[in-house]
């Protein structure tokens, strides 16, 4: 797996529509004029909610899985055949059915000759810790047995559904959809939740409706609930310059543009601006499918998500999932961690706090058993004497 | 001398009248139906309470059904508030305005009264007066026999004939009636052929006690059935294979027919273009009338976003008033161009989907210089929000201050959360739609919201339309 350096989003070929709003919920179109053509996405509909998925041998692990996708290449003429031999290898024997509830293999997988079956959201919440996901790279003498055998397992996080957050089945339900859309910014009380952008319209058009499937983060479930319903941005187009119809035409024409370059650059500023650490899951063709992590600064606004980008890095499939404070708390923990090499001491000096102090931040952070018991034990009978 | 109570008291007729046009308390593309109800229970109860008068007055304008029930009812109902000469109007007006009401929304206004336990000397007057006017009470008997009978027993009132009296109380006391309609229900139970003389909402029921395939019973009631009956059940009897309904389209009205057309595959219309679009045009040319080629240039921005789907119990009826309105205006005007807020131009072929960029239409359709501009749209502008707005205020403020155009904004839909329309900008007249057909009456009543009318002028348009409603009853009872 190769790991690209750190880049932003490139949204290039995507433009921002004018805002439609209901209640909390401010919902962002984003239009292509030239739709991507080879690459093509439908959505898979589980009938069971509680997807089990089983990541190797051993004891599997809850998780939610909303909807999986399913996606499809094609090239003009000859589909199959560009890729057939590549993708024709199909080792993985098909997923046994395991009591009611429906068992996955892993979470990206090929599927058959020309698709590959992946499950967004179960990714990208598995990539906010798969980053660290072999644990301590170096078995230094604090850390537990288990941290050093198995890793950070078990990832589990908690989010929301869709149709829990207060007012988005609404707000759905009423947008009007522009044609050529392919993506959709969702905010929660202008506080950007997720974005969503898909290759071509029909793609978007057929996927609206599973937006209200998806996971979102405490604060966009939140902030739907508690905020009061937020403002339309509305067109004023002053008047005091405008002497005919045309006048009124370029005014009615900058107010788009404005809004267009304030939304980039302002609203959406948290996703866009900000650079990523990639990973690499997969590629084919000239697409690539790939994670990516957020810098995990505290006190800003952190976006994981999964993207398929061409060959040009310009994004044909996005999906992002905003992080809680107490995830990019978490996240920037374990990132300082592996800075460090997993070394204790070290850390703790990069953090300005003594090493009891930084035992007891993981073990409140939910990473305890990451420690040695007669280490964590140590550390806190010196917090409870008064020594550091 | 205006007061400024008498400034409200005109804003709130003009607003409850807009509602009363277009709420039909069933669910809309933006609210459901508890909201749409619980805001015209308010207006009702807000105008009843008090503006009486003018609450009962607006009776006679072209308000929506459902209304006009909702009013009477509510009229009746606090009887004792009135005084005596308000009752004696009122009662005129009610007599008047149900002689226009279709048959089954009456017979609910009655069974709504029942259950709501008012039974005082007026309303059993009205009901009696209404009844004794009814064509032919054996129909009425057959086939609306549940109210029929409940509005009898509610009236106190004796049916008319021993036979009928049998019929309703005592159905075992005959082995026979003379009356044809009345003995084809009897051998309905029994008898297939004889469920065909029946109404087509009778005749549905036994066809399905005695299993009559639907095919051939839409084939062969397909007489019997009304107007509007055939037009609604035209395509469901081609999918069941029977033959042709044969729905006149010539003569149906047109919000209706554009409703029907908009309700079927756009193959089917492209395939009968020529007939859809002749029928649309005839209709469109008799709600016209005298008023044909007398608007001079007129342009139009219609709304065919997403939102005209309306909801699944009206379905399509925001396009369908567009549509409707498109062909009534082309009528009108003596040159005409319709700009479709999708951009699209075959009218026909319309169907809800985009976004609402009304601003840049009305841009467009200034560009053509018209002397009226009529915007046909449930108000939600959203590409970019509020542009048209903005539009309009800079129009009227800075280009066209001497009003050379005259703008009219239509809106089908009742706004729940602003007990109104939706309106597009304070500088522009809104007013309710529910036909096409009543636009030019509309359109004058909008300029009563445009020049700020004082009240004395709108009370005396209201009593202008109740003496011309009066009118117009006592002419049907005449021809009667």
């Amino acid at each position: 797996m190769s790991a690209p350096a750190p880049s932003a989003l490139d949204l290039t070929g995507l433009r921002t529509l004018p805002a439609q709003v209901w209640g909390a919920v401010r919902l962002v179109p984003l239009v292509r004029d030239a739709p991507v053509e080879d690459l093509r996405l439908g959505a898979r509909a589980y009938d069971a909610a509680a997807g089990f998925v089983r990541t190797g041998p051993r004891d599997g692990y809850f998780s939610y899985v909303p909807h999986g996708f399913v996606a499809t290449w094609t090239k003009d003429g000859s589909p199959a055949a560009a890729y057939g031999t590549r993708l024709s290898a199909d080792r993985d024997p098909a997923p046994a059915e395991w009591m009611p509830l429906r068992v996955h293999r892993r979470p990206a997988r090929r599927e058959a000759r020309d698709r590959l079956r992946f499950l967004p959201l179960h990714l990208a919440l598995e990539g906010y810790l798969a980053l660290h996901f072999d644990g301590p790279s170096i078995a230094w003498e604090e850390w537990s047995q288990r941290a050093v055998r198995n890793g950070l397992s078990p990832r589990a996080e908690q989010a929301y559904a869709g149709a829990a957050v207060d007012g988005l089945a609404e707000a759905l339900r009423v947008f009007e959809i522009h044609p050529g859309q392919c993506g959709v910014l969702l905010y929660a009380a202008d506080a950007l939740a997720a974005a969503f952008v898909v290759p071509h319209p029909d793609d978007y058009r057929s996927l609206h409706a599973t937006l209200l499937q998806d996971l979102y983060g405490d604060l966009v479930y939140h902030y739907a609930m508690l905020m009061p319903p937020v403002r339309e941005f509305r067109a004023d187009l002053g008047g005091a310059r405008i002497r005919s119809l045309a006048d009124l035409r370029a005014a009615a024409s900058r107010q788009e543009a404005e809004w267009a370059e304030f939304h980039d650059g302002t609203m959406a500023a948290g996703l866009l601006q900000e650079t990523y650490a990639w990973r690499t899951v997969y590629r084919l063709g000239r697409f690539t499918l790939s994670r990516f992590l957020p810098a995990f600064r505290p006190h800003e606004e952190n976006h994981i998500g999964e993207a398929i980008t061409d060959e040009r890095g310009r994004v044909a499939y996005l999906k992002t999932f905003r992080l809680s404070e107490s995830q990019i708390r978490r996240g920037h923990l374990l990132d300082r961690l592996a800075a460090h090499d997993w070394h204790l001491a070290d850390t703790a000096a990069d953090f300005g706090i003594t090493e009891t102090a930084l035992a007891l931040r993981l073990e409140n952070a939910g990473f305890g058993s990451l420690l040695r018991q007669d280490v964590l034990d140590h550390h806190r009978r010196r917090r409870r004497e008064g020594q550091a | 001398m205006e007061t400024f109570g008498d400034l409200v008291a005109a804003d709130d007729v003009l607003l409850f009248v807009n509602a009363a046009i277009t709420a039909t308390g069933q669910r809309e593309f933006h609210a459901s139906a508890g909201e749409q109800s619980l805001s015209l229970d308010f207006l009702h109860a807000y105008m009843l309470g008090n503006y009486r008068d003018l609450y009962a007055g607006v009776l006679a304008l072209d308000i929506n059904d459902h209304n006009v029930v909702l009013i009477v009812r509510r009229l009746l109902e606090t009887s004792g508030e009135a005084t005596v000469e308000q009752r004696r109007r009122e009662g005129r007006l009610i007599a008047a305005r149900l002689a226009s009401l279709p048959p089954q929304r009456v017979y609910g206004l009655f069974s709504a009264l029942r259950r709501a336990r008012v039974n005082n000397r007026r309303t059993r007057a009205i009901m009696r007066d209404w009844l004794a006017a009814r064509p032919d009470p054996a129909l009425d008997a057959v086939k609306y026999r549940g109210a029929f009978k409940a509005a009898l027993r509610h009236a106190h009132l004796p049916p008319a004939g021993a036979e009928l009296a049998d019929f309703l109380f005592r159905p075992q006391a005959r082995v026979r009636y003379a009356a044809p309609l009345l003995e084809s229900w009897r051998r309905a139970h029994f008898e297939k052929a004889a469920l065909y003389d029946l109404p087509y909402t009778v005749a549905e029921g036994f066809a399905a006690r005695q299993g009559v395939p639907r095919a051939v019973f839409l084939e062969r009631i397909a007489p019997r059935m009304t107007r509007l009956e055939t037009l609604r059940l035209r395509e469901s009897a081609l999918r069941h294979g029977a033959g042709d309904v044969p729905a006149d389209l010539t003569r149906m009205p047109l919000t209706r027919l554009a409703s029907y057309v908009l309700s079927l595959p756009v193959e089917d219309r492209v395939r009968r273009r020529a007939e859809l679009t002749g029928a649309l045009e005839s209709a469109a040319r008799r709600a016209a009338g005298p008023l044909r080629g007398r608007w001079g240039k007129v342009t139009a921005v219609l709304d065919d976003s997403f939102s005209a789907y309306g909801s699944g119990v009206k379905r399509r009826r925001p396009l369908a008033v567009a549509l409707a309105c498109h062909h009534l205006l082309a009528e009108l005007a003596n040159d005409y161009t319709a700009l479709w807020t999708s951009g699209r131009d075959d009218a026909l072929l319309a169907f809800p989907h985009g976004p609402t960029p009304l601003g840049r239409r009305i841009l467009d359709a200034l560009d053509t210089a018209p002397s009226r501009l009529v915007i046909v749209s449930d108000g939600w502008d959203n590409a970019p929000p509020g542009l048209a707005a903005e539009v309009l205020r800079v129009w009227r403020t800075r280009l066209d201050p001497a009003r050379r155009t005259s703008v009219v904004h239509l809106n089908p839909v009742h706004d729940s959360g602003g007990f109104d329309v939706r309106r597009l900008s304070p500088t522009v007249p809104t007013a309710g739609i529910r036909d096409a057909e009543d636009m030019p009456a509309l359109v004058e009543l909008a300029q009563f919201a445009e020049g700020r009318t004082g009240l004395a002028e709108l009370t005396a348009y209201l009593e202008d339309r109740a003496a011309r409603l009066r009118a117009r009853a006592a002419g049907r009872g005449r021809t009667r």
